[in-house]
């Protein structure tokens, strides 16, 4: 179901550039500044020109800094590009495997013969470098599931990298050509971005998710209300921040993207500790990559703002676009064809929980067709160990294998003329999930499961 | 393997004229290439044929080679795809002009080579159908109807570089290193 090609220990070998315990002292007074925000912290620890001798530079917001790249990943929709821009530049090998990562998940399994023959092209590639190959998972959930540590550098050739920042890593999308030079040198040049500050406080009532408080975020500051910036997010006190469960921090840093930030970075806790200890990294290497950074208490922000969860209500975003936000009770009553939970936005364990605990007992309404997608192979495997799954075959809902699928109208739930559907997933945009003429709205899994069995758009909080 | 057509590359870009075609504001990676589309080729030919379908299907008939895109706020955001701007080019569209270009799609049109001028005050500016001027080395933009000038704003030289050259791949290929690592 999942292969992982584990790179060789000699590529293993060639991870100088990562700094081990030993360096870390040397940072020690880059991770001690008040006055550095995350991002000026990390850049400023993984800047290329000073990482092989002690005197480190302090890279401020606005410095265009050249960085040593951790973990460098493409999939089986930009995974081509990258590969034909390498062929075209005609570079043999690679800087180091181990530290590429290669991802069928977009279409997985090959939904047709085009799609197969890409696959096909990844998979070459990937025997002939040795690099890391996962079919199957969606990439940003399987780098979290296993790969990323706090303070590593990811690049992903695919927009919702920035979900990797719930673990407090620099994590960012760039485009296949780019993600191709880094291959080759391991090495990409970055803006610092300045930083937005947001703090959290309050608690949920209850029917309300990560989900509702992003979306009413990016309501509020639009599409590119977080342009070439990075949201670091803030607890107001321990009671707020036992709520957000990894789980609803990468459904935050995932989402952040529908408002363009760069970056999304929680701040690393006794919940990112137990991740870590659930969620061992596979390449077992934890401490000597991980790099505890916390912002500067006294660092600049361009924007500072605060989110009271208890005043959040259910949200419903579109249709065509993410920013056009509205509460539940004014979208009520919208017939939907099609209710959709997955997606790497919103098809975690938790997920598949709460769809559970509401379809339990319940049926999917007739004129209704209801597709669930877990965002990995670790998802799928729960939700089937739980018992979820019969929960959603008895209410008529269609479990499918983790893919992007009908997140991006490719396979498995892509939509017809006209058609409406209720979405968890990422985004609403034009023709996103099929027919330039259906519309998408987007909302938290609860108030696609809500919507699942009336037929229509509804409120999750009386089925909770 | 169909490989890129040699011409679109090395262009000299310096002075770049065509007609103009008005687009508003979030024009998103969904709208300038759909998913089903571009995961289905490798071919920018291919591409080029689903051109800003989200808007109109027929865009690439109607557009002639040179002629330049104008828009509003945000142009570009959503996926990373890279297949966005390369459609783009391959479909003839010789620069894009835009209040303000997302993070990811300003990246990859530079890597690419595809110029693109960021211009806050251009809404309003141009009308559809004006032929429009550029000057690349110097990030200039003239409105031939109302002899209107805008200047954009400036770029590392670094991208400029690598603009000039025809992207990061036409880059590499002559100098044997990334335009960002100064040797
Ligand atoms: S599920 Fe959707 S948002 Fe997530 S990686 Fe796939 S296409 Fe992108």
């Amino acid at each position: 179901m999942q292969t992982t090609f584990s790179p060789s220990s000699s590529t293993l070998q060639q991870q100088h550039q990562t700094p081990n315990n030993q360096d870390i002292s040397r940072y020690k007074n880059i991770i001690d500044d008040k006055s550095l925000t995350f991002a000026e912290k990390i850049i400023s620890i993984k800047n290329v020109e000073t990482s092989n001798t002690d005197s480190k530079k302090m890279c401020m917001s606005g410095d265009i800094v050249i960085v040593n790249v951790d973990l460098a990943m493409a999939q089986d929709s930009t995974g081509p590009l990258a590969i034909r821009s390498l062929n075209e530049m005609g570079i043999e090998n690679l800087y180091d495997s181990s530290k590429v990562l290669l991802v069928l998940d977009h279409t997985f399994p090959a939904a047709d013969e085009k799609v197969a023959n890409l696959h096909a092209m990844i998979r070459d590639f990937v025997s002939k470098h040795n690099c890391m190959l996962i079919q199957g998972s969606i990439s940003h959930q399987h780098i979290l599931e296993q790969l990323a540590t706090p303070g590593m550098i990811i690049l992903g050739a695919d927009s919702h990298t920035c979900q990797a920042g719930c673990i407090s890593a620099f994590a960012t999308g760039i485009g296949s050509t780019e993600i191709a030079a880094v291959w080759t040198t391991g090495q990409l040049w970055l803006q610092v971005p300045e930083t937005i500050q947001i703090k959290l406080s309050g608690t949920f009532n209850k029917g309300i998710f990560a989900r509702d408080l992003i979306l009413d975020h990016i309501g509020k500051v639009g599409e590119d209300g977080a342009n070439y910036k990075a949201l670091e997010w803030k607890f107001s006190n321990d009671y707020v921040k036992r709520q957000f469960s990894m789980d609803s921090r990468a459904c935050i840093s995932n989402a952040s993207m529908e408002c363009g930030a760069k970056i999304s970075v929680f701040p690393i806790d006794e919940i990112t500790t137990k991740y870590l200890d659930d969620y061992p990294r596979i390449n077992n290497n934890n401490e000597a990559e991980k790099i505890v950074i916390h912002p500067g208490n006294s660092a600049k922000h361009v924007d500072e703002y605060e989110i009271e969860c208890n005043k959040i209500e259910p949200q419903v975003s579109g249709p065509d676009n993410v920013d056009k936000v509205h509460t539940v009770g004014e979208m009520a009553n919208i017939e939907i064809d099609q209710a959709f939970i997955g997606s790497s936005t919103n098809g975690r364990i938790e997920d598949m929980e709460i769809v559970a605990r509401m379809l339990k007992g319940r049926k999917v309404h007739k004129n209704t067709r209801c597709v669930i997608t877990p965002a990995s192979v670790k998802v799928y495997e729960d939700a089937i160990k739980r018992g979820y799954v019969e929960i959603y075959i008895e209410s008529g809902a269609f479990f499918t294998n983790s893919t992007c699928g009908a997140c991006v109208g490719t396979h498995l739930g892509a939509l017809g003329e006209n058609e409406i559907c209720i979405s968890s997933s990422s985004r609403n945009f034009v023709g996103r999930m099929g027919a330039l003429s259906s519309k998408v709205y987007l909302a938290s899994p609860a108030t696609v499961a809500a919507s699942a069995i009336e037929g229509k758009i509804a409120d999750p909080r009386r089925y909770l | 393997m169909i490989m890129r057509d040699q011409s679109h590359h090395g262009i000299n870009p310096v002075n770049l004229k065509g007609k103009a075609w008005v687009f508003g504001d979030d024009i998103n990676t969904d709208i300038i290439i759909p998913f089903r589309f571009k995961s289905r080729t490798n071919d920018p030919y291919e591409m080029a044929k689903y051109a800003m379908y989200g808007l109109d299907p027929d865009f690439h008939k109607k557009i002639s080679k040179g002629d330049i895109v104008v828009a509003g706020r945000n142009f570009g955001g959503g996926s990373s795809r890279e297949q966005a701007p390369v459609a783009l080019k391959y479909a003839g569209i010789s620069a894009i002009i835009a209040e303000s270009f997302a993070r990811i799609f300003y990246r990859n049109a530079f890597t690419i080579g595809l110029p693109i001028l960021e211009i806050s005050e251009i809404k309003g500016k141009v009308n559809p159908q004006d032929d429009l001027k550029i000057d690349i080395t110097n990030f200039v933009v003239e409105n031939v109807r109302t002899n209107e000038t805008f200047y954009a704003r400036q770029v590392p030289e670094f991208m400029r570089q690598m603009l000039l050259e025809g992207g990061l791949v036409e880059y590499y290929k002559k100098y044997k290193h990334f335009p960002w690592i100064q040797s």
